[in-house]
């Protein structure tokens, strides 16, 4: 895999998001482009543009309310194409900036617990070798309590993050208890005055109601030792989910009550559109998002960013 | 209660009567619905508006099943549509080479890629027994060669041991010549995860394919995944060309509308599916399966089925026509009663009728059962031929005789035989009045009418 060794982290991860979206996106700049010919945003321009929210995911009742009020604003005439995507982006970035936060790096209380949860291979295991890179760096200590204990390998991928980022992991046999692997995670943490413990958790569908429970389980064992925590309950979204996401920003929520969201590759074509409508419906913040495999890949939402991506104008 | 319940019914069933063709009007404002539908489910906007479109050509003037609203119908043309979109496709695994035949595994990150390989192999060899080698190519991915060789041991199968600092293309190489030289059937390569846009990264997957030739050129795709679905796809299909396709967490809830963009945009088979954690949790790709579910509307596509392959059609017609003339013979009663039977369970059948699910538990104090139904079947079965023609020689003696045949009683005999007297003179009426499409009023007024005499 590429690893991304620029200075400015931001520029390059932008860049290539930029590229990325550039290739994958031609058509739907195409069919901006088109729309200079008219100076009024009618049926058909908004058409248009409901449909290139639609093919990012946003769900048709979120495309069409955005559209809606889209349609009641003016649009100036000079350099109309630009304008319109200005607007359009303007009113998807309103719905995201009251969410957007990024995760914390200073912890009043320590140790800071973050559970990680989130689908099979939504990235879990990889976005926190990121953030504890990236608490690392901040001068936190780290500790990692790898309980995916049921997925072949998965110990051993957290171990490798624990070693580039060097960070201790806790790790038990696998197919041992989650819950009590956690535990006592978290008694070591409070012991060595670790900052921030991190727990990995295994990917689960949220519709098998006895792998919700199981999660629900470690939340109340680590409730024994510290009630506050966890106080990051973090649910990993992949960019290229579809209206599926609801399903599980839902239940995962009602499970452990979700209090934040990362969004994943973002670097591919998908635009994770889906978080919009996510946004308006649930009180979850949206902390940040991973863009490549590289131990930096992973920046704070930024909702201006985030909605031109979408309306493919950057 | 009983009335809110008859006038439901009286409803659904008058709507069914009214209409022999499709307008434009139903499937317009029918597409629409359905157009939603799919977007929904995460079919990608280009495929929905072909496909809509297909079905508004197929639709407009064609005949409204008996049984089913217009509404209705067109689910059943949209559901037809759909599995013939996804086949009929052979599922199987090709392995017909010289071995050892070699699988390749492409995909996105994170798709289960890894998993699926495990699956797979354990599944030939399970299917097919046939030797089995698992090879990791996956160098990009902390632990993923140690992940395929844990599942590989779990299953049984052997897997080609890592070497420190080996790059894929020499790997693969490398499994080759020990699957040759060890006489292996059939080589499983997990190929690492990357974006279809990544052009050094499929060009490595080019360089790979060049190597082992597989047979099967493999994308596994999430069933979670939304509109890129197809951009991805597409992307790997012209790049390393896709001989078929593993949609994975199909155990999920999500609609996996992928599924139909995948398949109609590349014109790739979807070979197999996942179904669940375990190494056994791959199934070959089951296309009604996956269109029910794309419409979320399953259970009204169960009943047009279960409708359409038990009603005969020219049994109804000869039934239908007689009835006209008003000769609706207790024969043709008991015809009616066999039909309603065969579509299965009265509480399953109003189970998957709209809107019924709220009034269940007067469905259940109606008593409107199967019991009933098979009582007056067998209350017709107990009777002569002559005495099915003609009702009139049913005198006491006879009915008595019935009852016991039947195992019910007189009074339900005479039950009966009030209810088909009624229904005769009904079928009569309609027929002399005209201008009711006579198949869909004579079968479905006939129903109705079963299911008013239950109120007695």
């Amino acid at each position: 895999m590429t690893h991304n060794k620029t200075d400015n982290v931001k520029s390059g991860w932008l860049k290539r998001l930029n590229v990325g979206l550039k290739r994958s996106s031609d058509y739907l700049t195409d069919s901006l482009r088109k729309l200079t010919f008219s100076h009024k945003l009618d049926e058909e321009t908004l058409s248009e543009l409901e449909d290139i929210l639609i093919s990012a995911d946003l769900g048709v009742p979120m495309a069409a309310k955005v559209i809606k009020d889209l349609s009641l604003k003016n649009i100036t005439p000079e350099n109309y194409d630009h304008e319109i995507k200005k607007t359009l982006a303007a009113e998807i970035s309103s719905v995201l900036d009251k969410v957007s936060k990024p995760i914390p790096t200073i912890f009043e209380k320590k140790p800071y617990v973050m559970l990680v949860c989130g689908v099979n291979g939504s990235g879990k295991t990889t976005t926190i070798g990121k953030i504890a890179h990236q608490l690392v760096g901040q001068g936190n200590s780290v500790l990692l309590a790898a309980a995916d204990t049921f997925r072949a390998g998965a110990t051993e991928q957290l171990k490798i993050w624990g070693e580039r980022t060097n960070c201790e992991v806790f790790s038990k046999d696998p197919g041992s208890d989650p819950a009590s692997l956690v535990y006592d995670a978290l008694e070591k943490a409070i012991n060595d005055r670790t900052d921030v413990l991190i727990i990995d958790t295994a990917g689960r569908l949220q519709n098998k109601s006895e792998l919700m429970e199981e999660l629900n389980k470690v939340v109340r064992v680590i409730k024994k030792l510290d009630p506050d925590a966890p106080h990051a309950r973090l649910l990993l979204l992949d960019a290229t989910v579809g209206q599926n996401a609801h399903s599980q920003v839902k239940l995962f929520s009602e499970a452990i009550d979700i209090s934040g969201i990362i969004m994943t590759k973002l670097d591919g074509t998908a635009k994770g559109g889906v978080l919009v409508s996510i946004a308006s419906q649930y009180d979850i913040t949206i902390h940040a998002i991973g863009v490549g495999e590289a131990l930096e890949d992973l920046n704070n939402f930024d909702p201006d960013d985030f909605a031109l991506s979408l309306v493919g104008d950057n | 209660m009983f009335d809110a319940l008859s006038s439901k019914f009286t409803d659904i069933f008058d709507r069914l009567g009214k209409k022999g063709v499709l307008s434009e009007g139903d499937v317009d404002s029918a597409l629409r619905e359905i157009r939603v539908a799919l977007l929904e489910a995460d079919v990608s906007l280009q495929v929905v508006k072909e496909f809509v479109s297909v079905v508004k050509e197929k639709s407009v003037g064609g005949e409204v099943l008996k049984s089913v609203t217009p509404g209705q119908m067109i689910i059943k043309i949209v559901f037809d549509e759909l599995v013939e979109v996804f086949g009929p496709d052979n599922t199987s695994i090709d392995l017909q080479a010289t071995p050892p035949v070699s699988i390749m595994m492409v995909g996105l990150q994170g798709v289960g890629k890894t998993t699926t390989s495990a699956k797979l192999a354990y599944k030939l060899t399970q299917d097919e027994n046939k030797k089995l080698l698992l090879v990791s190519l996956d160098v990009a991915r902390p632990a993923a060669q140690e992940q395929l060789s844990i599942l590989a041991k779990e299953a049984g199968i052997r897997s080609l041991s890592a070497i420190l600092g080996e790059q894929p293309v020499g790997i693969a190489s490398r499994a080759m010549k020990v699957g040759v030289s060890e006489g292996y059937d059939i080589i499983v390569f997990d190929t690492a995860g990357r974006l279809a846009i990544d052009q050094e990264l499929m060009r490595e997957l080019s360089e790979i394919k060049n190597i082992v030739t597989p047979k099967e050129t493999i994308l596994v795709a999430d069933a979670l995944s939304g509109q890129d679905a197809v951009n991805t796809a597409n992307e790997f299909n012209s790049n390393v060309g896709l001989t078929g396709v593993a949609l994975t967490r199909v155990d999920g809830d999500s609609r996996g509308g992928a599924a139909l963009s995948i398949r109609s945009s590349t014109g790739c088979p979807i070979k197999l599916m996942g179904v669940g954690e375990k190494l056994g949790d791959l199934e070959n790709f089951d296309a009604e399966r996956i269109a029910g579910r794309i419409l979320g509307k399953g259970d009204i596509v169960g009943l047009v089925e279960k409708a359409s392959q038990v009603i005969d059609e020219t049994e109804a017609k000869k039934s239908a026509e007689r009835a006209l003339k008003g000769k609706f013979t207790l024969e043709d009663l008991g015809t009616q009663l066999s039909q309603v039977r065969k579509m299965g369970d009265m509480k399953g059948i109003m189970g998957m009728l709209p809107g019924i699910g709220k009034i269940k538990k007067q469905v259940a104090d109606a008593n409107i059962d199967d019991k009933m139904i098979s009582h007056q079947e067998a209350i017709i079965f107990s009777m002569t031929p002559m005495e099915r023609k003609n009702p009139k020689l049913l005198n006491g003696k006879r009915r008595k005789r019935i009852a016991a045949g039947s195992g019910t009683s007189v009074q339900e005999v005479n039950r009966l035989l009030k209810q088909h007297k009624q229904m005769a003179q009904m079928m009569k009426k309609m027929g002399k009045s005209g201008g009711i499409s006579g198949l869909d009023a004579s079968v479905m007024g006939q129903l109705n009418q079963n299911f008013g005499q239950f109120r007695g």
